[in-house]
């Protein structure tokens, strides 16, 4: 632990810009994805490309009716068939992915920042803050997560005249409130250790500020487990988007999502079941990809579940 | 002194949780009366109002509520010209959800347990690379997608298990458990993996132990060490483990209770969300809450009985 935090000896002042950590910084240990990685990483820019790029893409739209490929399988044009209506799957689930992508990255990057943010302040200055900001964060593990999500979206986006828009700002924010304190402990358990490290006494010598400390210097050695952490949450966000849309509370219709097009394709599983069953597959291969890179990270960057 | 220390945070969790489900109707945009029964007449809102106390303060409210709650009075689904008590619905719900959280619990350490001890015990080997990678994929399958395939696959098109309904185990044991078998299976994936990985890891530091090299040079047979004396020290893992997962447990039990329409608290709430009764959704959430505090509780519990140094130290 104590060797890896040397500086390089053409540098003999401390450089309060650089992350000068035992594990982060060297080289053999840069991040290497290996095929798997590449694959699943090639999976998610895919899915992100097709669905920014989904305008322009040679498929109908999405929330066109063909009555002659409701419920039916794949068909010239209709590479994965029609839904319970008759609209083009495939247009569809490349459109759901905007929704989902945008509850699912939306939602943890709300709680990268709030629980970045307390996590961070908890750890660093301990104490006072850290026996403020902690239990606070602990009240919103007081109640099972998926509960409360259910709870935060019921209230403030059900019934008939809640637009699309805000339901699918609910939904992030709820899903991101869930996420708080997820990001914010992990975030928190690192920032205790690396607080304590040699070069966080020597920037403090030098008279670093408090927040430029953080930022500069601990911020960037915590970073890979919030990451890695982070990846995991996205694949949940996702996947909670869709049960909520179970329960009549996730994306609202006719904004098409992968929950919301699994949940109204259920009916018609005796019909169709290509609907759920292709939809399914790309939401089960994503939250692998997402798992599979979080893994990854932990790994390379020694991150310790236990930390949780 | 600690099991003092517990009840305390026990009563401030079930306060906060209460404040909470208290505070969905303050929440609520618009008036509750128009939420609940928006075809009712003026008059029919007006007693609505009056019944869930809509014109008390906050504190007022909150205070009638919470003791009705305790008492048992979870409140009532309203309509226009009606009102029933969601108590009795609700007390024949809870069961089927913990019966459920339970097989679901059961059949993934059954299948964990051993699965990983193997792996630990023939590490690097076919077996433990295929057990990581289908462990890896069953934590990233959606439990509401698993379980329509398998309602449709097993249970209408092979005809192998009942897809949908229920039946009391005291009225018909065996068609209790034909109703169960695939709900259980579902809820029971993700869990199998979640218990498998990290039994697996704790097994591979702890066959390392110098304990472990005596009772293999007393000649002890493979299959005892492994289940008598590794396995031991691996119970508190699996019981920290077994705590962290509850909430994911009674989240993935409500969505899987949906999709096979086993009448638990998932499909209660759903059909409260549905109907907008906002009255008997605040109620069932403080239950399933309760429920986590209490599970939590006692694991909490079992953690000093099982580890005698927790009793001491208690770090945290």
């Amino acid at each position: 632990m104590t060797t890896g935090t040397a500086t390089p000896p053409s540098a003999p002042t401390v450089r309060l810009d650089s992350a000068p950590s035992g594990s982060a910084a060297t080289k053999s240990k840069r991040l290497n994805l290996g095929v798997a990685g590449w694959l699943a990483a090639g999976w998610l820019g895919l899915l992100l490309i097709l669905a920014v790029l989904a305008p322009v893409l040679p498929i109908p739209d999405p929330n066109t009716s063909f009555a002659e490929i409701a419920r039916k399988g794949p068909s010239a044009g209709h590479l994965l068939g029609g839904d319970t209506i008759g609209r083009d799957l495939l247009s569809r689930i490349i459109y759901g992915t905007r929704a989902s992508f945008a509850v699912g990255f939306g939602s943890i990057a709300f709680g990268f920042i709030v629980g970045g943010i307390i996590g961070l302040m908890a750890g660093f200055f301990r104490g006072k803050v850290d026996g403020i900001l902690t239990p606070l964060m602990n009240i919103l593990l007081a109640i099972p997560q998926f509960i409360l999500a259910l709870s935060l979206v019921n209230v403030f986006a059900s019934g008939g005249e809640v637009t699309s828009a805000r339901r699918l700002v609910v939904l992030i924010v709820g899903l991101g409130v869930v996420s708080v304190p997820l990001l914010g402990r992990i975030t928190r358990a690192n920032t205790l250790a690396w607080s304590e490290r040699e070069f966080v006494l020597a920037a403090r010598a030098m008279g670093a500020k408090n927040w430029r400390i953080m930022l500069r210097d601990v911020l960037p050695n915590v970073l890979p487990s919030m990451i890695a952490i982070g990846l995991l949450g996205v694949g949940i966000a996702i996947v909670a988007e869709g049960g909520l849309a179970l329960f009549g509370v996730g994306v609202q219709s006719p904004t098409p999502s992968w929950g919301n097009i699994i949940s109204e394709g259920q009916s018609q599983m005796r019909n169709a079941p290509h609907i759920v069953v292709a939809t399914s597959v790309v939401l089960f291969l994503t939250v692998m990809a997402l798992n599979f890179l979080g893994d990854l990270i932990s790994q390379r960057f020694g991150v310790k579940e236990s930390a949780l | 002194m600690l099991i003092i220390k517990k009840l305390a945070q026990l009563v401030v969790a079930v306060i906060l949780v209460t404040l909470f489900a208290s505070l969905l109707l303050e929440f609520l945009p618009g008036d509750a009366a128009d939420v609940l029964a928006p075809s009712a007449s003026d008059q029919q809102r007006e007693q609505i109002r009056e019944d869930i106390g809509l014109h008390d303060s906050f504190p007022v409210r909150y205070t009638r509520w919470l003791g009705n709650f305790v008492t048992g009075d979870f409140g009532n689904y309203y309509t226009v010209s009606s009102k029933r008590p969601v108590a009795d619905r609700l007390w024949d719900a809870l069961p089927v959800s913990l019966l459920l959280m339970l097989y679901a619990q059961v059949v993934a350490l059954v299948i964990a347990i051993p699965v990983a001890v193997l792996a630990a015990y023939r590490k690097d080997t076919w077996f433990d690379r295929l057990t990581n990678v289908s462990a890896f994929a069953m934590l990233a399958v959606p439990n509401f997608a698993l379980g329509f395939i398998l309602q449709y696959y097993l249970g209408v098109k092979l005809g192998w298990f009942k897809s949908s309904g229920y039946a009391r185990i005291t009225e018909n044991p065996v068609e209790h458990f034909q109703y169960m078998i695939l709900p259980t299976i579902t809820l029971a994936v993700g869990q199998v993996a979640v218990y498998q990985r990290l039994l697996r890891t704790d097994m591979i530091a702890t066959l390392r132990e110098d304990f472990i090299l005596m009772a293999k040079a007393k000649g002890l047979k493979a299959k005892r060490i492994l289940f008598r004396h590794a396995l031991k020290p691996s119970s508190l893992t699996l019981l920290t483990v077994a705590g962290l997962n509850v909430g994911t447990l009674i989240g993935g039990a409500l969505i899987v209770e949906v999709v096979f329409s086993l009448p638990g608290m998932g499909l209660l709430i759903f059909e409260a969300i549905s109907r907008r009764q906002i009255v008997a959704f605040q109620s069932m959430i403080a239950v399933v809450a309760i429920l986590y505090i209490l599970v939590n509780f006692i694991v909490d519990l079992l953690y000093t009985v099982l580890d005698p140094r927790i009793r001491r130290t208690d770090a945290e």
